[in-house]
């Protein structure tokens, strides 16, 4: 026994190393999306604000709020809010008990990613 | 030697003595932002790119005023008490108490923020 015999142990995977799976993916970017509303959130606060200040401080913030950096803010956000709506959906029925098997919860995780953009499209849509 | 029984030591002391609460008030402040979100989308959407005055008339109106309000609290309650877990989860020690404070610091202050432009606009 001078000499141990080396055997090949499976090794638990590292999250870095680990093959991206729809539920995983899912479940992070619910909590992503989620703190990421904060600032769609300030923004339009600031424009409310900006509103009830004075016409020539809304013209400044609308100025921003409707400029490419408002678009991408709150394009953003309302993808953000989408999924994370969805993502919320998904929870509650998950809290109820059903849909934890493997191809229901891939096919929900699914149905959050094109549910979100569709949704995001047809608001899109509705308020232009 | 403290006459307790091994239960009584152990009652109130694991997660389920307040995180039931916390689970089941994100539950039913989810419940709620699912009705009034999608409304509000559409309503700050159209409002959003018009000129002060129709703003101004928009958030005056009872509907978009109360709907905007009630969004507010129940949206920045959510989000506070859902930062609180995320930073529960990846920081400790005193790194985890000052990022709780300044998030709930944060959240109270946009809703307040946010009510206070409504009141302006609506009375």
């Amino acid at each position: 026994m001078a000499q141990a015999k080396r055997v090949n142990r499976p090794l638990s995977p590292h999250l870095q190393i680990y093959r991206w799976q729809i539920p995983m993916l899912t479940s992070i970017l619910t909590r992503i999306t989620g703190h990421a509303l904060v600032a769609g959130v300030l923004l339009a606060v600031w424009w409310l604000v900006a509103a009830a200040t004075s016409e020539s401080y809304f013209a400044f913030v609308n100025g921003i709020a409707t400029s490419w950096f408002g678009d991408l803010v709150f394009t953003g956000s309302l993808w953000a809010v989408w999924y994370h709506y969805l993502a919320g959906l998904r929870h509650l029925y998950y809290d109820a008990g059903k849909g934890m098997d493997i191809p229901t919860a891939e096919k929900l995780g699914w149905a959050c990613i094109i549910g979100s953009v569709v949704l995001t499209v047809i608001t899109i849509l509705l308020v232009q | 030697m403290r006459y307790l029984t091994a239960r009584k030591r152990a009652e109130g002391l694991g997660s389920g003595h307040a995180g039931t609460h916390h689970h089941w008030s994100m539950t039913l402040s989810a419940a709620g932002l699912a009705f009034l979100v999608p409304a509000w989308l559409i309503i700050f959407g159209r409002a959003l790119g018009q000129d002060h005055a129709t703003v101004l008339e928009t958030f005056g109106r009872p509907f978009p005023a109360i709907l905007t309000g009630l969004l507010l609290v129940i949206g920045m309650r959510h989000f506070a008490m859902g930062a609180t877990v995320m930073i529960e989860d990846y920081l400790h020690g005193f790194a985890r108490k000052a990022a709780i404070v300044a998030v709930v610091a944060l959240s109270w202050v946009i809703g307040a923020t946010g009510l206070f432009a409504l009141i302006k606009i609506a009375l």
